[in-house]
């Protein structure tokens, strides 16, 4: 769809930072509030704008650090709909929290979330290798979080300038 | 701190006869506090973009480690040439007449050096840099300051600078965009006075280190008004728009015989710049452009923030048109400039800086750097909006 250069610029702050307010927002772009609103609404319905989230480090909070795995899942694509309805089955999964379609060695990338490794080992083992065209899964944990969605946990480059400068 | 009047036999009289730095006095008492929120910053607020200094690292792995040309690297000054060229339409002959400093502070120092004689007049728009007035004491030069109002959005104006020659002045100093009031003078707005340039046979030191940080309209440089190339010595560096302050980095573009004799200079006190650094500075030319484009982006956003937000909170501002810094009014106070600093900082927190230090002008003013984040923007504002309300007559 069409989006104007405000538009793409309202989108950057706003991936950067979803809670700026609409007050500052406006300031920002040189737009009255309303506008800035409209645009919001109008990125929304279009489905260009899918969610507000934040990118947590839950490793940080007691007891409520999951664990990650990502799976490749060589599947049999379907006559007529390819990988579409496959995918759509996966999807639906709560555990599951991304999905991609791949080039290469394998065909579907499932990022599941779980509590623990073993309830990991029982949704692939339960749930996916049991469904009919899925051919061969292949599960990897993630160790370690350094960067998420762009964001780079503990990198420590705070603000190392003096109090005041030239 | 307090200025010893006596003459001290031991040390020099030129360096005797400059001021320490009032920024350096304000960061002084800045800097025994905490949590304060810091719009006393004139440098970037992002770090330098990794691949330059992953470049710089690898320049070190290679074992890069020794002493460039005086002049520095000529792959440098040919990408330094290629950028100018094609950014603001400034040719220069990477041979003979780009000259790669220690910062662009380094380059100020050559150009005055290398133009001017004892006793020779310079006028020094300000308010404007810090550096420029002492820089010309030290070479023996007269600093002539001809200060600029707010009422002509802090440039220079033909009569202005009419008024203040006279048959000792040399060379005039312009800085634009400018530290610290954001102030950026159009292609016609120079052409006239290049005019009383020309007519009084004069040089020019024109430092553009904040170029690419113009909002409105895009950079103009006085080099490229007729007959100006000439008598022009063009400033620039790497600290502002690539966010390499630290790096130590900037250059010259000004005629051959003028590059020659700063390199004269540059050969016997600096030899070269730093090598690390100027392999740093080549990937910023070679693949930086993209990232300089997005850091000025983010400037113009918070500019826009806070020009609109000094209006609603009762701070008189003009809109800068370049750099990163608004330089509005506090005379509704009642307060100088720097007690209006002093006050704010002991009861808020916030570190501005007075606007009596950047010259004459630069009073009843104070200097705010938007290079920092838009949290401490936001905090900021209402910081000096509550203290506003206290102290606003
Ligand atoms: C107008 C102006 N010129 C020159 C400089 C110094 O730049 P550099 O870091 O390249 O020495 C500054 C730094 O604040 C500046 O504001």
């Amino acid at each position: 769809m069409g989006v104007n250069s405000k538009e793409i610029e309202v989108l950057q702050i706003i991936e950067e930072n979803g809670r700026v307010s609409l007050n500052t927002l406006a300031k920002m772009v040189e737009l009255s509030e309303e506008q800035v609103e409209g645009i919001l609404k109008k990125l929304e319905k279009e489905k260009v704008i899918l969610s507000y989230s934040a990118v947590i480090d839950w490793s940080k909070v007691y007891d409520q650090e999951n664990v990650t795995a990502m799976i490749d899942v060589k599947v049999t694509p379907q006559r007529g709909v390819g990988f579409d309805d496959i995918a759509k089955r996966i999807y639906r999964f709560p555990e599951v929290k991304a999905l991609y379609l791949m080039s290469g060695a394998y065909d579907l990338s499932v990022v599941i979330e779980g509590k623990s490794m073993s309830q990991i080992a029982r949704f692939v083992s339960d749930k996916l290798s049991t469904l009919d065209s899925v051919i061969s899964t292949t599960t990897h944990f993630q160790l370690k979080k350094y960067k998420h969605d762009g964001v780079v946990f503990e990198d420590g480059e705070e603000d190392r300038r003096i109090v005041v400068t030239p | 701190m307090v200025q010893s009047t006596k003459v001290n036999r031991r040390l020099s009289k030129s360096v005797q006869s400059i001021q320490p730095s009032g920024i350096r006095r304000f960061f002084d008492l800045a800097s025994t506090m905490d949590n304060i929120i810091s719009l006393g910053v004139g440098e970037p607020d992002f770090v330098t973009p990794w691949n330059v200094r992953e470049a710089a690292f690898s320049s070190l792995e290679r074992g890069f480690t020794a002493y460039t040309a005086n002049a520095g690297l000529l792959e440098l000054r040919e990408e330094i040439s290629k950028y100018m060229s094609q950014q603001f339409a400034l040719p220069y002959s990477p041979d003979s007449e780009v000259l790669v400093t220690v910062g662009a502070s380094e380059a100020i120092d050559l150009a005055i050096r290398a133009l001017v004689d004892p006793g020779d007049e310079v006028i020094v728009v300000e308010p404007t840099f810090v550096s420029y007035a002492p820089i010309v004491s030290l070479a023996g030069g007269v600093p002539v300051s001809v200060g600029t109002k707010k009422e002509d959005e802090f440039k220079v104006t033909p009569a202005q600078l009419e008024a203040a020659i006279t048959p000792k002045t040399k060379l005039v100093m312009i800085c634009f965009p400018n530290n610290p009031t954001g102030a950026v003078m159009t292609k016609e707005e120079l052409e006239l006075i290049s005019h009383v340039i020309k007519k009084h046979d004069l040089l020019v030191l024109s430092d553009e280190i904040y170029a690419e940080l113009s909002y409105e309209t895009s950079h103009y440089s006085i080099a490229r008004l007729p007959d100006m190339r000439d008598r022009t010595v063009v400033i620039s560096g790497f600290s502002k728009a690539f966010a390499m302050t630290g790096w130590r980095l900037g250059f010259t573009l000004a005629p051959e015989d003028i590059t020659a004799a700063m390199l004269k200079i540059h050969q016997y006190t600096m030899m070269c710049a730093s090598t690390p650094a100027q392999y740093g500075a080549l990937e910023a030319l070679q693949n930086g452009l993209a990232d300089v484009k997005k850091m000025v982006q983010s400037y113009n956003q918070r500019r826009n923030f806070i020009v609109k937000s000094y209006a609603e909170i009762g701070l008189p501002c003009h809109t800068p048109g370049g750099a990163f810094y608004a330089f509005p009014s506090i005379k509704n106070t009642g307060y100088d400039s720097g007690e209006f600093a002093e006050k704010l900082l002991l009861e808020e927190r916030v570190a501005v800086v007075p606007g009596d230090v950047f010259g004459e002008g630069g009073e009843g003013h104070i200097r705010c750097s938007y290079a920092t984040s838009m949290e401490n923007l936001e905090e900021s504002v209402r910081r000096i909006g509550r203290f506003l309300e206290k102290h606003t007559r």
